[in-house]
């Protein structure tokens, strides 16, 4: 059996458990995988610990331990740890790297501080996304970007590609290096706890941190590490990069680490963690845990054929600096009657019930007085938001939904899509056709969820 | 425990228990879906069934069992009449999950004629295809 039966066709990429209710479907036929597969340096560590799978841009991927929405609900009251070992780490090297970045990035790199990440894009010259990405300063001439899985050769042929002229070197460090994300509000204390992690600043302390006797707090580097900053680290004697980023609404930490000290690392933080509430988590809980906090995903809300602007990420691209590919078309965008404004933009809906809106569900206008509560037609007049929204028929689409989910932190449907400008207000009023149901839903300003700050 | 020859599977993976009958009245079955298809779901967050009194065609789609990441659809395994639905399903869908055969249970049907199901054997036998074809 080779048709997929995915609804989402060939163009969305394979990140997500195909949609089992696709027509020549029954609820499970749906899984087929494709040969080639790439398997996780923590593979069996996940077999072990009983984790269903999925195939991920062609690796097979953790999809859930036991309970997706128990894992979803760790992360954010104490943590997970997450295998993200498919993204591609590009290493961007040598004295121009910085310009070399600005030239081929969409945001200003050569601006951030050694230790310090930012997130970009790498756009076509049509200024379409190519990937969204996090770029982390590890010298002064020394980047680490960090592409998606699904973008791993787009990414690098698009930064080798842009190479010429610049003192540069890329270099794909995927192969030797995993990728552990350890995400909740418990995080800090655990990378803190794990054994065999040594700081540079905390070494003297804490010899050994495994102990309760944990290192003081007021001087361990984890504390004053702020968001989107790193540090560097030891483990079992080899270079670890701990980065305080993630994919998930929580506070957290990703560890980069040689594919050889993968499982180790994992077992120690694992071993950490369990006290202080830590589970093993799967892909599914990372793509409901990153809807809630509003983060696109690309092959979702970003693509080639989206601009950056209209997937509300206006401010990435840094027109402050010299030119970088995608600069004339962003430019061009700008001048009055570009016909950019028109475009159909990124917002956040929300419903209510149960029921969730999923990718590719169509979009329309507000219920009419017809389809309402059987109000008298007259009645709805001066309450109708559609009088101005000449496409906000019943019948012609207004926007498409990206990605959806009934959220399980708020308990009610969130999701992701695009919309014609004149829905796209926060408060404006849509339906989506859900399965041959029109239900309402209500835009609102992105994030759905926001964690408490402490 | 369940009584796995107690029931009838169908390819679309779900399970159908034969009811005694009351004396005169239609025979009647119980169905729901296996632990096998709510495994493939993941966490049940959502679960739509046709309420008592709708006819249900053989092969038709009366319901949806949906997760956080996926829509299941609940395929009619008879001609008939819905006698009852899991009420308590609709309120608490992780028992799908965490009971399928037993408080689980989605919806029971009078029928007048049983068409042919898997036995538990069969059953075992085509998920073992289809983890293969995998």
């Amino acid at each position: 059996m080779t048709d997929s039966s995915d609804p989402h066709g060939p163009g969305s990429h394979g990140d997500l458990p195909p949609t089992l209710s696709s027509p020549d479907a029954t609820l499970l036929d749906a899984t087929a995988l494709p040969s080639g597969l790439v398997f996780s340096p923590l593979h069996e560590v996940h077999v072990a610990a009983g984790a269903g799978f999925t195939d991920f841009a062609g690796w097979q991927m953790p999809v859930r331990y036991s309970s997706d929405l128990a894992e979803h609900h760790a992360v954010r009251t104490a943590a997970g740890i997450f295998d993200l070992s498919h993204m591609a780490e590009l290493r961007v090297e040598g004295p121009e790297a910085a310009a070399f970045l600005d030239y081929a990035l969409a945001g200003k790199l050569s601006a951030i501080a050694i230790g310090q990440a930012k997130y970009s894009l790498l756009l076509t010259p049509d200024a379409g996304i190519v990937d969204d990405l996090v770029v982390y300063r590890r010298g002064e001439t020394d980047f680490l970007v960090v592409a998606n899985a699904g973008n791993h050769a787009e990414a690098l042929d698009g930064l080798r590609a842009r190479t010429g002229g610049f003192a540069v070197t890329v270099t794909d460090e995927s192969d030797d290096t995993a990728l552990i994300a350890v995400q909740g509000p418990n995080a800090r204390a655990i990378v803190k706890a794990a054994a065999g992690i040594r700081f540079a600043d905390a070494a003297a302390a804490a010899p050994d941190a495994a102990t309760h006797a944990a290192p003081d707090a007021a001087t361990h580097p984890l504390d004053s590490l702020k968001y989107y900053w790193s540090v560097d680290a030891e483990y079992q004697g080899r270079g670890l990069f701990v980065a305080r980023t993630g994919y998930t609404g929580e506070d957290g930490f990703e560890l980069y680490v040689p594919v050889a000290l993968a499982v180790p690392l994992w077992n120690d933080l694992v071993t950490a963690g369990e006290p202080l509430g830590l589970v093993p988590a799967g892909l599914a809980s990372r793509d409901t845990l990153r809807l809630e906090a509003g983060m696109p995903l690309y092959g979702h809300e970003l693509g080639l054929d989206t601009k950056p602007a209209q997937a509300g990420l206006g401010r990435v691209p840094n027109l402050a600096k010299g030119d970088f590919v995608g600069r004339a078309a962003l430019e061009s965008d700008a001048q009055p009657g570009s016909g950019a404004d028109t475009v159909r933009v990124l917002v956040g809906l929300v419903g209510e019930g149960k029921r969730a809106a999923r990718a590719d569900y169509e979009i329309f206008g507000p219920a009419t007085s017809g389809a309402g509560a059987g109000a008298a037609d007259a009645t709805t007049a001066d309450t109708a938001t559609s009088g101005t929204a000449t496409s906000g028929t019943a019948t012609s689409g207004i926007g498409t939904v990206t990605s959806g989910v009934l959220s399980p932190t708020l308990g009610f449907p969130i999701a992701m899509a695009y919309v014609d400008p004149a829905f796209a207000e926060p408060g404006s009023e849509v339906t989506i056709d859900i399965r041959g149901k029109r239900l309402t839903f209500r835009v609102t300003t992105l994030p759905f969820y926001r964690r408490k700050r402490d | 425990m369940t009584d796995f020859d107690q029931l009838n599977f169908t390819r679309e993976h779900e399970w159908v228990r034969l009811e005694p009958a009351a004396d005169g009245a239609a025979p009647s079955a119980t169905i729901g879906i296996t632990a096998y298809a709510a495994d493939k779901l993941g966490d049940v967050v959502y679960v739509d069934l046709p309420d008592e009194g709708v006819e249900i065609a053989d092969g038709s789609v009366v319901g949806e069992i949906e997760s956080t990441k996926s829509v299941g659809e609940l395929f009619a395994p008879v001609n008939g009449t819905i006698l009852a639905k899991n009420s308590a399903v609709e309120d608490s869908p992780e028992l799908v999950n965490s009971d399928p055969y037993g408080e689980g249970w989605l919806i029971r049907v009078a029928f007048t004629e049983l068409p042919a199901l898997l036995s538990y054997t069969e059953y075992q036998a085509l998920l073992g295809d289809e983890e293969a074809s995998h």
